[in-house]
């Protein structure tokens, strides 16, 4: 290993020039490493560079922030390099490197989050809410941009639709992701079909959310001909894509209850199914709902499934079991691609972010909810 | 209260490897028998099958017999449920249903099984066989905290309470204070002392001088080697075992030479 | 012995044990069944396609000359996303695992997961309206300077609505799947091995090299198929992002198309042979996320069984 012997050089000569003299004696281990305001004087360095830099090609936030951080990154890997050795040279770059990843990953989230917001919150308003877009032509959007009266038309059926849709899913989804999960943790023990099922659940998982949403439309169109579009066929569509989910979290919360707890019920002289359902699943319970909420928190925000198989509707429609129904994602879908003006589109377009708004705001709270759910639950503990 | 067992040429097996050999053994009524042995010797998978408990391994099966006051508990025909109401068990951990409080962990084998039972009967269950496992006076001012929250000790004589509230025939021990501090293990062994005026016990353990100190009999189990048939080497009073007993690998044991 | 009183209250109840077992059985039965019939149905309502006049099929030279191009327009946009997410997302699954203070590493793990959890249609919205407009100078940009490539071969698209918008939409989205599984197998790093290599005086970078990356590496590269599965089947970014149109080399133009977002665009006016087209075009793309899915658990799978052995 050369970085041996790096370490070990005599570093006196490698004192940059103009660096204060030191006072204190400084400790032998220290010796040969940057000192501690390097870092910062790199940054304040590469900012200003980075500020020179963008102004020359027309001056922005996102080249100012590109080229002072690459310039810092670059920078700070030579002078360390120069000071303390290549090895230390490649770690302050891969540490920079992931530091900057961790950063960039960050922008989308923020810009989404920021979007929504500034977008979405003019457009909410109790008439947005409570009002559906039946009746809702071009001419009121033209009218509103044009004479400045309000943007008429909202999401309240979009959000019925949603909670319909997302609701019989979950009914449909939870006894049966519940069910197997059980099967496979307390009858199924690893044998062939028990092992059959973890396979096709694992495949189950991979389905493109828009696979699931043509085979719902199939298997009606086998059944009930070739243009059964409904609420139901999408909440099936969506319980191919919920059950793995729900099927993967319960398998693993069941398989974390001690199996002592299975056994003391037996002991007692409890029949197995009793086991299951008043020991087994209750000491699980917090874990299996937290599961649940994140899988309905997935799946609330589907859209490919529902274009194929609820249509579009702009009417009220509370039954899912005939005509179209409108869901939150393909509302903000149709809006932003085929705003009900098409010459004025920025009424559309206000009320794809309100409701955009609105769908992140449920995802959020599942999503909230399912670690409440995870934490108020779990089993009782201390005295 | 209490019924005596008798064990007819058990052979035990998981799968097809065959755990525990040929074992006949009687158990008397109202008496406390130990089974004293090495590690892996099979005599906790001989213990299982005393209630069908070994069956809840994959694979767990027997041949011959074991009767409960005559009636073979491997009868075809007899539901393991039934089995394991009159013959209870306490495991080595102390395993209170965790989201039960101290009160629903002794009446779970009477609510799991979704029988009626009033409130003022359930109270009185609940004390006598709280008081039974010596543990009324430490918990009655907390019945509905979490049975999760008591110590050790306080958990395995909650699993015991929780045993006796089902009203079985024999008690299975299955070295109930291995996990538990010296204080603890004292008050478990002047419990079961006081349970075999009610029932049978056998209780396993690791503990020669716990045999000694608690069971009127105690039955010795060996293995040749791994992967060989754990088997009853001698089965005695005992006081016979532990002071002069009648095979040589017997007194090997009891006075350290191995295991 | 003739009568064993242990039979006697025997069956009583024991119909809930059958009723309960059954019920899981069946509901276990269920999936295997719904993943036959998703296969079957979708056969079914798929074969006029093939049996149809190749005349007769969009662009008029029969299923395989429609679907080709737009399988290639699947790949290239789930090629885009992943040569984004890959370093990144190991990048930042290394930033909680081994580089944030401790006790922000869960907080951390928690906003990456919130990445994961906002809505597709979001993000093709975001991509729409945000990322596209915001992307035309760099189109604008790579098209002067290195236009003599084809893939940047100008003029540049003049709303952003180009492949290589969908792919960076595309790699957000996937971002959080590979960060999430790579923390995890990173975190799962034996700790004797990273303080074995710190104790030879390595730098913290060549601790990650020497120990972690070659003990995730199995791990990384099933984190990056599952990855790759979820952008080759992702609907709505495309859908709402890309400009589409016949392939093209240059990923700064409009064109190109994806099988997922030909469906989505298409479905909702398409009847008779249309129908069963872009059901078939459903097949291949099941098809195409299965085979990626399988090899992705296969490798899973093998590491499995070498941790264990370990």
């Amino acid at each position: 290993m050369n970085a041996v012997t790096a370490n070990k050089l005599p570093n006196d000569s490698r004192q940059q020039p103009g660096k204060p003299p030191v006072a204190r004696k400084r400790n032998s281990l220290s010796k040969g490493l940057l000192p501690r305001w390097a870092a910062p004087g790199i940054a304040v360095g590469s900012l200003i560079l980075g500020a020179a830099a963008s102004t020359l090609g027309g001056f922005s936030v996102a080249s100012f922030a590109i080229y002072a951080a690459v310039i810092f990154v670059v920078a700070s890997a030579i002078i360390t390099t120069l000071v303390e050795g290549p090895r230390r040279g490649r770690n302050a770059l891969a540490t920079h490197l992931v530091y900057a990843a961790f950063l960039l990953a960050l922008i989308p989230l923020a810009s989404v989050l920021f979007t929504v917001l500034q977008k979405g919150l003019p457009g909410i308003n109790t008439h947005f809410l409570f009002h559906s877009m039946n009746g809702i032509t071009g001419a009121a959007d033209n009218a509103s941009v044009e004479d400045g009266t309000p943007v008429l038309g909202g999401a309240y059926h979009a959000v019925l639709g949603t909670l319909l849709i997302t609701l019989w899913s979950t009914l449909i989804s939870v006894p049966v992701g519940m069910l197997t999960a059980i099967y496979l943790v307390e009858y199924g023990k690893n044998g062939p079909l028990a092992r059959g099922i973890t396979f096709f659940v694992d495949v189950m998982t991979g389905i493109p959310s828009i696979v699931a949403g043509l085979f719902a439309t199939a298997l009606f169109a086998v059944i009930m001909g070739p243009t059964a579009r409904m609420g139901i066929v999408a909440a099936v569509a969506l319980s191919v894509l919920m059950i793995p989910t729900v099927v993967r979290s319960t398998e693993e919360m069941l398989k974390i209850v001690p199996n002592e707890l299975r056994e003391a019920a037996y002991a007692l002289g409890v029949r197995k199914w009793r086991t299951i359902a008043k020991v087994v699943i209750p000491t699980a319970i917090s874990g299996i709902a937290s599961g649940v909420t994140l899988a309905i928190a997935r799946v609330i925000g589907e859209t490919a499934p529902i274009l194929v198989t609820a249509g579009l509707a702009n009417n009220i429609n509370v039954n899912v079991f005939g005509n179209w129904m409108a869901t939150l994602p393909t509302f903000i879908y149709y809006q932003i691609l085929t705003p009900t003006s098409p010459t004025n589109v920025d009424p559309s377009i206000q009320r794809a972010w309100a409701a955009a708004l609105l769908l992140i705001a449920m995802v959020m709270v599942l999503n909230l909810g399912a670690r409440l759910i995870a934490g108020l639950f779990a089993p009782k503990k201390g005295r | 209260m209490s019924k005596r067992i008798d064990v007819k040429d058990l052979n035990v097996y998981y799968t097809n490897f065959l755990a525990v050999e040929d074992v006949s053994i009687e158990i008397e009524a109202k008496s406390v028998t130990a089974f004293i042995g090495p590690s892996g010797c099979g005599k906790s998978t001989f213990l299982r099958t005393l209630n069908r408990m070994h069956e809840v391994i994959p694979g767990g099966r027997v041949e011959g017999e074991v009767l409960l006051d005559g009636d073979n508990l491997y009868e075809s025909g007899v539901d393991p449920v039934t089995v394991r109401s009159q013959i209870g068990m306490v495991f080595q951990r102390p395993n209170p249903f965790p989201t039960m409080s101290i009160k629903d962990n002794v009446l779970a084998g009477v609510k799991l099984n979704n029988k009626k039972i009033s409130r003022s009967d359930a109270d009185a269950l609940v004390e006598k066989s709280l008081r039974g496992a010596n543990l009324w006076n430490e918990v009655k001012d907390r019945l509905d905290k979490p049975g999760s929250g008591l110590s050790g000790g306080q958990q395995q004589r909650l699993c015991i309470a929780r045993t006796i509230a089902v009203k079985p025939q024999v008690i299975l021990m299955d070295e109930p204070c291995s996990a538990l501090d010296p204080i603890s293990t004292l008050a478990i062994e002047d419990l079961i002392n006081e349970l075999k005026n009610e029932f049978t016990v056998v209780i396993v353990t690791h503990n020669m001088q716990q045999a000694a100190r608690v069971s009127d009999k105690t039955a010795f189990f060996n293995i040749a080697g791994t992967g060989k048939p754990g088997k009853l080497i001698e089965y005695a009073d005992t006081t016979t075992i532990f002071s002069n007993p009648g095979v040589k690998a017997t007194e090997d044991y009891v006075s350290g030479r191995f295991g | 012995m003739t009568t064993n009183a242990l039979r006697r209250s025997g069956s009583k109840g024991q119909a809930g044990d059958k009723i309960f077992s059954g019920a899981a059985l069946g509901a276990g039965i269920l999936i295997l069944v719904t993943l036959l019939a998703v296969a079957v149905f979708l056969l079914i309502q798929a074969l006029p396609t093939f049996t149809a006049d190749p005349t007769l099929v969009s662009g008029g030279e029969g299923f395989f000359s429609y679907i080709y191009p737009i399988v290639i327009g699947t790949v290239i946009a789930a090629a885009i996303a992943l040569l984004i997410a890959t370093p990144v997302g190991i990048a930042v699954a290394l930033f909680i695992s081994h580089y944030a203070p401790r006790r922000l590493a869960a907080g951390l793990g928690y906003v990456i997961d919130l990445l994961a959890a906002i809505p597709s249609v979001i993000y093709g919205a975001w991509g729409y309206l945000v990322l596209a407009p915001a992307l035309v100078p760099s189109f604008q940009w790579l098209a002067e300077n290195l236009g003599f490539i084809p893939l940047f071969e100008g003029p540049a698209s003049q709303t952003g609505k180009t492949i290589l918008t969908a792919g960076i939409v595309l790699a957000v989205m996937v971002l959080p799947i590979i960060t999430s599984l790579s923390r995890e197998i990173f975190l799962q790093t034996p700790k004797l091995h990273e303080e074995a290599a710190l104790a030879l005086g390595a730098t913290r970078w060549e601790m990650i090299t020497m120990s972690v990356l070659p003990f995730a590496r199995p791990g990384i590269i099933s984190a990056v198929m599952l990855g790759l599965g979820r952008a080759l089947g992702e609907t709505m970014a495309v859908a709402l992002v890309l400009s589409t149109g016949s392939l093209i080399p240059s990923l700064i133009k409009s064109g190109n198309q994806t099988i997922a977002a030909e469906i989505a665009l298409n479905f909702p006016e398409a009847f008779g042979l249309r129908l069963s087209e872009l059901i078939a075009a459903g097949l291949v793309l099941f098809v195409i996320t299965l085979v990626v899915n399988l090899i992705a658990r296969a490798i899973i799978a093998r590491h499995k069984e070498f941790s264990g052995a370990n």
